[in-house]
């Protein structure tokens, strides 16, 4: 495996990990598997390249990024909360109706942005001193662990914990004062910032954006979050922001793997998808087989882990 | 005061299955008192704390507390002033946060900002309400509550809906689903911590088990479809027994008290 391909994981994983981040604030946290994400990853794609564009700042285009992010994800909250449609559904529409607005926002299916002034330019200006090669992992990781940490600590707060209850224990969270209906639309807010964010800045990484980028991304953030924390298997949020992550950086290198020489074993750039659904299949399945394995065994075995409990006393 | 007025709620109304669940209940509460409610299967005593804490809301009556008219108030709302307690054990803690966040949870229920959710403060206040319970649960603050038994959640419970000061305690059959055991354990702590603020805590106690009803608190009121058909308390309660209860039941219904657990108590 060359250099450049753990450099472009690197790259990669650390851009998508802000998204995955995100998908792990839904999915595992509030428990909210939120499709929303296929549309506000474009949307803040689309936003920052149409800024940029047009001639406008980066930084002015990342945070209009954010914010159309977190209103995509209020008007799911809202959908799910105040309409009562499922969760999946108001993700669904979400998402829909995002592919129109992006869309209008881009005026055109496709932004190149060659040759204009991006964020990653501004800062190669400003750390003339790194070399090109390795000063876009340098700022991604820098953002990323800045992320991880503002979203740690957002976590402990009375708001943060009251949304990790909301995920654990609705009943109870509601019978201890908390808004759950305003938990949950904080909670995709948030979420859906973190992933335009990182549409904003993957945008700006490849130098365009198009309307169909987001596709699948419900599906990679998903596959990352579950890879990241079948391997790191710590209760606390701390850890598990890590975990996924970590399991963002493992998906990435996967696909350009499968990318690269995928090839040889008659798989075309079009089978990624495929690939990238089997793999959060498989994720998913593993712990029930495991499981299935491990209580057929113990009929012959009798009990090995009462066995050894015995053994220990 | 807690003062519950003509309150009614039918379930599925307007259907072939319609059930009137509550009949034009009226109870009136003083601060203080310890109720304990006993009645049938079906006969609304849930119903009756779920409308108390707006789990539902009623078809019609009002329910007002020291005068503040609060019967349409959203749940999470009225959740500032009243500490509940279920009979599921799992309902009533989060499985997968720690015994230091669950406290938390109950004990900050107003103006959830961006503070710190949990202070060493509130580490060493909980630490000292912990072993009060007498379960060694003040040992480890960091431990998942799903990792406790039933027994101790339900203590757990018992803290979080009184530990914040709560005006209205609502206990509906926490000691059914527990072993014989844990279920002494959890009464005892349940009159300590009632007892701890008896001159301005309004508690209602839901329980099967009669003889528990007329023991525990310094009233009780028997519910039978969806109304409050006897209430007693005081010197005249002292002097009762359950079989006094079951043959007012029988003299004023013309039925017998059907109650399948009645048998195992």
């Amino acid at each position: 495996m060359s250099i450049s391909i753990a450099l472009h994981a690197l790259e990669q994983g650390l851009i998508f990990g802000i998204m995955v981040l995100g998908v792990f604030l839904t999915y595992k946290i509030l428990d909210f598997p939120d499709l929303t994400v296929d549309g506000s990853f474009t949307l803040g794609a689309a936003v920052t390249a149409t800024i940029i564009f047009s001639g406008g700042s980066p930084l002015w285009g990342i945070s209009l990024a954010i914010i159309s992010g977190s209103l995509a994800g209020l008007f799911t909250g809202f959908l799910h909360t105040k309409l009562k449609l499922s969760n999946l559904l108001s993700g669904i529409l979400t998402m829909t109706l995002l592919y129109s607005v992006n869309l209008r926002i881009m005026g055109k299916p496709n932004i190149p942005l060659l040759g204009k002034e991006t964020i990653l330019e501004k800062i190669a200006i400003y750390l003339p001193h790194i070399s090109g090669n390795y000063l876009i992992p340098f700022f991604f990781l820098i953002l990323v662990i800045i992320i991880k940490f503002a979203l740690d600590l957002f976590l402990s707060t009375e708001i943060g914990l009251a949304i990790i209850a909301t995920g654990d224990n609705e009943q109870m969270i509601k019978s201890l004062g908390a808004n759950t209906d305003l938990t949950k639309i904080i909670g995709l807010s948030l979420s859906n910032a973190l992933v335009a964010l990182s549409g904003a800045f993957f945008a700006q990484y490849s130098g365009f954006a198009d309307v169909n980028m987001g596709l699948g991304t419900i599906v990679s953030g998903l596959a990352s979050v579950i890879i990241g924390i079948s391997i790191i298997r710590t209760p606390t949020i701390f850890w598990r922001t890590i975990a996924v992550v970590i399991g963002s950086l493992l998906y990435r290198l996967i696909m350009i793997i499968a990318l690269r020489y995928g090839y040889r074993l008659g798989f075309k750039p079009g089978d990624l998808k495929l690939i990238s659904a089997v793999l959060v299949i498989v994720a998913l399945a593993v712990p029930l087989i495991k499981k299935r394995i491990d209580f057929l065994t113990s009929f012959n075995l009798g009990r090995k882990d009462l066995q050894n409990n015995h053994k220990e006393v | 005061m807690l003062l519950i007025k003509s309150l009614t709620k039918y379930f599925s109304k307007n259907t072939p299955h319609q059930v009137l669940a509550l009949h034009n209940f009226n109870l009136k509460v003083k601060k203080g008192d310890f109720i304990t409610i006993i009645g049938s299967n079906g006969a609304g005593k849930s119903t009756l704390l779920n409308l108390i804490a707006g789990t539902l809301l009623p078809d019609y009556g009002e329910i007002r507390l020291d005068g503040e008219m609060i019967t349409y108030q959203p749940e999470y709302k009225r959740a500032y002033w009243i500490g509940r307690v279920f009979q599921n054990p799992l309902l009533g803690t989060a499985p997968y946060m720690s015994i230091e966040e669950n406290l938390a949870l109950s004990l900050k229920r107003e103006k959830r900002g961006l503070r710190k959710g949990i202070n060493q403060e509130m580490r060493e206040y909980f630490r000292q309400r912990l072993s009060e319970l007498g379960l060694g649960l003040e040992k480890d603050l960091n431990k998942k509550a799903g990792l406790l038994s039933g027994g101790e959640r339900q203590a757990m419970t018992m803290l979080m809906a009184t530990m914040f000061k709560p005006k209205v305690l609502l206990l509906d059959e926490h000691t059914a689903a527990l072993d014989p055991e844990s279920s002494k354990k959890i009464l005892k702590i349940t009159e300590e911590l009632v007892e701890e603020r008896k001159n301005d805590l309004i508690t209602l106690m839901v329980t099967h088990n009669m003889k528990q009803a007329l023991e525990v608190g310094n009233r009780t009121i028997m519910m039978d479809r969806g109304q409050n058909i006897f209430d007693i308390q005081g010197e005249e309660r002292n002097k009762i027994d359950v079989n006094f209860l079951l043959q007012q039941f029988s003299k004023l219904r013309n039925q017998e008290y059907i109650e399948d657990r009645l048998v195992l108590d």
